[in-house]
């Protein structure tokens, strides 16, 4: 899937809620699920700072193009595949989880 | 206008995440000016209407967040009994040395309070190089204003636990008054506005269970005119808006919230009522709060209450 401009778009799963909506690979995760009204997560800082949208990548290939605070993301939570959504963008569709 | 033995909150150092990109906000969206940097790589700071050295220091971390405030105050002999009404307070005071880690300011003196926040104070700090012109002055220097042509620092609120602990030591050690305050149905608070001067707030606490906690920093603008003009940078540079343009009823500021690009939150603040120490104190009951926050709409937002760094 691409948008008119050529930007691949993917499609994002929440689980539990079962929500999907889709978007691009220049956009952040948590941007596309506002625009999408899907939740679970409605606001944010949106700079990686306030660690309002921590959720956990399940499944699917994603680029962290911004910095994420260490106080809501340690090393460990990122090799398990704790993210901020505000700082990542999808390469692949992704399954997410709360975390 | 300070009216108190504490001048005014004259400094204070932010945690970012990414240096180049929260500098290029601050200096050409908010429009401060680069004073320079210290040798460890942190970026001073100023509002162009500022006098003093810097105001706001950014620190590269891997959180973002508050590391410390620091309030100008009138004499080295206040600073000294504040020293000692500190330590006799209970906290522990220890000393930073004049032009070490704040390149321009004199001693030190630093405390942190029961919500887990550093402040400090200090007597003497160098002018600035880009200053207020003083004979026959104009507006503004050589430059004009950029951007949300921040004038200068304005306040900050802090969320952490024991806020009562914290007004008291402010009141007590500082000087300081409390032209406001929000309390809990059973009489505690829940929120302080505290001052020094006649601006509504120099520094403000809201009641949280995480110590050490910013809400937002203040900048002063100058009307309902640049508030508006803020609003329009927010649009065009896409940043995160949390609220606004709108009207406190407490303080009366008027008032945009966003983030900057690390997720710290910003106002732009322009007006606010005189605050005289001896005026009758402002209360707001915990369920009134919507409408001292947000007068128009009188209704809270999720985001406000939640998001600190």
């Amino acid at each position: 899937m691409a948008n008119p401009d050529g930007v691949k778009r993917h499609v994002i799963r929440v689980l539990d809620t079962n929500e999907e909506f889709t978007c691009g690979e220049d956009e952040f995760l948590l941007n596309a699920m506002i625009h999408a009204r899907s939740g679970p997560i409605y606001h944010g800082c949106c700079g990686g700072g306030c660690g309002i949208c921590r959720m956990k990548v399940e499944r699917g290939a994603m680029f962290a193009a911004k910095r994420m605070s260490r106080e809501h993301v340690s090393p460990t939570d990122a090799e398990n595949g704790i993210v901020l959504l505000c700082c990542v963008q999808p390469r692949g569709d992704i399954l997410l989880a709360r975390a | 206008m300070a009216l108190n033995k504490t001048l005014r909150p004259g400094l204070i150092q932010i945690r970012v995440l990414d240096l180049d990109k929260t500098l290029d906000f601050y200096k050409n969206i908010l429009g401060l000016n680069e004073v320079g940097r210290t040798s460890d790589g942190r970026v001073m700071l100023k509002g162009y209407d500022e006098f003093d050295h810097h105001s706001v220091v950014l620190r590269l971390a891997d959180a973002p967040g508050f590391d410390y405030a620091a309030f100008k105050v009138d004499s080295r002999e206040r600073l000294e009994e504040i020293k000692a009404a500190a330590q006799a307070f209970g906290y522990a005071v220890d000393e930073v040395p004049p032009n070490s880690n704040q390149p321009g300011f004199g001693k030190r003196y630093g405390f942190t309070l029961c919500t887990g926040h550093r402040l400090e104070v200090y007597a003497d700090v160098d002018l600035a190089a880009q200053r207020p012109m003083t004979l026959n002055p104009d507006l503004w220097g050589d430059e004009p204003p950029r951007g949300m042509k921040a004038q200068r620092l304005d306040h900050f609120l802090l969320f952490g636990p024991g806020i009562e602990e914290a007004e008291r030591f402010c009141t007590e050690v500082l000087g300081m008054f409390v032209p406001e305050i929000a309390n809990t149905p059973d009489g505690h608070r829940l929120a302080t506005w505290i001052t020094s001067s006649n601006k509504p707030h120099d520094l403000a606490f809201v009641e949280y269970p995480h110590p050490g906690k910013i809400h937002h920093i203040g900048f002063y603008l100058q009307d309902w005119t640049e508030v508006g003009g803020a609003a329009d940078i927010i649009g065009k540079y896409r940043l995160k808006l949390d609220i606004g343009p709108t009207r406190h009823a407490i303080t009366r500021g008027m008032t945009i919230y966003f983030w900057e690009p690390s997720g710290n939150r910003i106002e732009t603040y322009a007006g606010g009522y005189t605050a005289y120490p001896d005026n009758p104190q402002r209360v707001w009951e915990a369920d009134k709060i919507g409408r001292g926050l947000f007068y128009y709409s009188g209704e809270l937002i999720d985001s406000f209450l939640q998001i600190v760094t």
